[in-house]
């Protein structure tokens, strides 16, 4: 069963649409990450779930449940935001039991809710202070907190860890992937633009582009087999290599031919029926891409050379164009060497040049 | 003595020219702090000394009787209990008025730029629109109103009013300040089971404090210092201040009492210039707050 079904929503701004029919299903216990550049509607679709929102056709279920026209509290939902939008006026603890107090939970109640999130989260020092006495981090976590004690079935993310410096970012991001593995059964959607989050926390994730769903699948199949040109260009970094050329036949069956550049497809698993002429993108990862002296691309001259420690990307261009070598952090080249490249076929995507599909 | 190395602060210099700055803004200052200095030495003086013309003179004898004759038994007309009846009732119109404009207009600006209620913006439009029409205009209608409806020339007819012709000024003053403040904290709310009246009294109106001492200093020295509403819809027992003090400078009988006009004149501008000095720091945090979030 799913916990949270969005079917047929359509939202609109006054005489704008933003989704024309957009459907997701998200399991129980699933932890669903939209990712997407801003503007293409994550943060819209998130707040439709809370209920912010009205849709204007289509309907909402939580829990089985069709909360479509409930009011935000009534969704058994909690929420986190970007800018944590704790009340100003009043200390952490208030903060936590505000909604609490609003639904008329009895007090010894709401002290033990308060007092269990607190010691999850680590904050029980800091329940007495108020917000503009916390860093951004320890804003963050009693935001979290606050969403906590709210035992809510499902948590709506809306960009939380966007305001925090990189650091703490990453302390964040393991935090929340910890609650989420020791609340078990909790439901969790997560708008980000961030990649690293949605690959790190993800079960699934749901790449969206202009108000719609590019793609839904694990990271693993986000990354590895992106569903279209736009989800191969905006995960992964560095960025995606992308190769325009034709599909041709050869003796060994067909191969991918951008000038020079030969590859064979013989075990390119297709998943549509390609035929020989078709014009097409490569799409080959950094790391798919190898500086080898029995390469199959020669002739290519590195460009410019980017030592990130871990690995060292190396910029390499040939007549076609430039591509972009991961390799490990202690290689060094000059730029102005000849090297030769070797790909792994195994490893590329291949999207159509008139639709961006993959192929 | 070495020349000196630039290092650390850099030495003040006193040039002519920040010398004649600084000169013509103490004589503008001065200039300008003329009529008080003349107000003030005249209201402690006796008629005596104020005949002899010397208006600059500082008092000779001085005495503090014009004031209390100000304060208690100049004449208004055919009354003469000096201008403190006109400060109570001042002060009895400014209290109701105050309270429920500032509520009004806050509770306003808060449905306007939280709820988004349908045509929000239209009706912001025609409010905003109410406060550009000179308020000549709307005096003789008004009349007519509250007298078929009974309650003209009444404490309730003055208050009513007042809160009135304050709605666009302070519903636009806080419409714009919570605009400022993040909608995410109105949508926490809202998850939390806030509903109209507890977001509004438990998370909107804390947050108020700099704005409504903004709202709270315009709408006093508007209040106070009105003259016309007073003297139209107030009725003979509630005139304000404004409309006494009036009366007393303009009904004098022979020799004119420019000790007690003085002194009557300051008595009537005390409540605002009191509320300037107390919230001025107030003020300015009210209208730089617009800038920091909360």
């Amino acid at each position: 069963m799913s916990t949270v079904s969005v079917r047929d929503v359509t939202v609109a701004f006054e005489a704008v649409q933003v989704f024309d029919g957009l459907s997701l299903d998200i399991q129980e216990g699933e932890f669903i990450v939209l990712l997407g550049p801003s503007g293409c509607g994550k943060s819209t679709l998130l707040n439709a779930i809370a209920g912010l929102l009205d849709v204007a056709e289509g309907q909402i279920w939580i829990n089985g449940k069709n909360v479509t026209w409930e009011e935000p509290k009534d969704r058994g939902i909690a929420m986190v935001f970007q800018s944590y939008a704790l009340y100003p006026r009043m200390n952490v603890r208030e903060n936590m039991s505000f909604g609490l107090k609003m639904a008329k939970t009895p007090k010894p109640e709401i002290e033990k809710r308060v007092t269990r999130a607190a010691e999850l989260l680590q904050i029980t020092p800091l329940l007495d202070r108020r917000p503009d006495q916390l860093s951004g981090g320890q804003r963050q976590r009693v935001a979290i907190g606050r969403a906590l004690v709210r035992d809510a079935a499902v948590f709506l993310f809306d960009e939380p860890l966007s305001n925090l410096d990189a650091k703490l970012r990453n302390e964040l991001r393991v935090e929340i992937k910890r609650l989420h593995a020791r609340l078990g059964k909790t439901t969790m959607v997560y708008v980000t633009h961030d990649q690293i989050e949605a690959m790190t926390l993800a079960d699934r994730i749901v790449v969206m582009k202009e108000q719609k769903i590019q793609q839904i699948g694990t990271p693993d199949e986000i990354y590895h087999r992106p569903a279209n040109l736009f989800v191969a260009g905006f995960v992964g970094s560095p960025q995606m290599n992308f190769i325009k050329g034709r599909l041709e036949n050869t003796g060994e069956g067909l191969s991918f031919l951008a000038g020079d550049r030969r590859l064979s497809l013989s075990g390119y698993p297709f998943i549509t029926a390609p035929s020989a002429g078709q014009d097409v993108v490569l799409g080959v990862r950094p790391e798919h891409l190898e500086i080898a002296s029995t390469g199959i691309w020669p002739g290519f001259t590195v460009d410019i050379v980017e030592p990130m420690g871990a690995d060292t990307v190396i910029w390499c261009s040939d007549a076609v164009g430039s591509v972009q070598v991961r390799t490990s952090g202690s290689r060094r080249a000059t730029p102005g060497e000849s090297v030769t490249l070797h790909v792994d076929p195994t490893q590329v995507s291949l999207f159509a040049a008139d639709s961006g599909e993959r192929l | 003595m070495s020349a000196a190395v630039p290092q650390g602060r850099r030495p003040g210099r006193l040039t002519v020219g920040r010398i004649g700055v600084y000169a013509f803004l103490v004589t503008a200052a001065l200039f300008f702090l003329l009529p008080l200095w003349i107000m003030v030495v005249t209201s402690l003086k006796p008629m005596e000394e104020i005949r002899l013309g010397n208006i600059l003179a500082l008092p000779a004898a001085m005495t503090i009787e014009a004031w209390s004759k100000a304060w208690s038994s100049a004449c208004t007309g055919l009354e003469c209990n000096g201008i403190s009846v006109g400060f109570w009732n001042s002060v009895r119109i400014l209290i109701p008025s105050l309270i429920l404009s500032i509520m009004a207009g806050a509770i306003n600006g808060y449905a306007l730029s939280f709820w988004r209620v349908k045509g929000a913006n239209v009706m912001f439009g025609i409010l905003l629109l109410g406060a550009f029409i000179p308020y000549q205009v709307f005096l003789y209608p008004l009349v007519r109103i509250f007298s078929l409806t009974g309650i003209y020339n009444s404490l309730t007819c003055i208050v009513l009013v007042h809160v009135i012709f304050g709605l666009p000024t302070m519903t636009l003053l806080f419409r714009n300040y919570y605009a400022g403040l993040p909608i995410e904290l109105f949508k926490a709310a809202r998850i939390d089971g806030g509903g109209f009246w507890s977001i509004f009294f438990r998370v909107i109106l804390p947050m108020s404090t700099p704005i409504v001492v903004v709202a709270t200093i315009l709408q006093v020295t508007g209040i106070w210092n009105d003259f016309i509403f007073g003297l139209t819809f107030a009725g003979r027992e509630n005139l304000p201040m404004t409309v006494q003090l009036n009366n007393i400078v303009n009904s004098t009988q022979g020799e004119r009492a420019y000790n007690v006009d003085m002194a009557a004149t300051m008595l009537a501008a005390l409540i605002p210039l009191v509320v300037y000095f107390v919230s001025g720091r107030w003020f300015v945090r009210g209208i730089a707050a617009g800038a920091v979030k909360g």
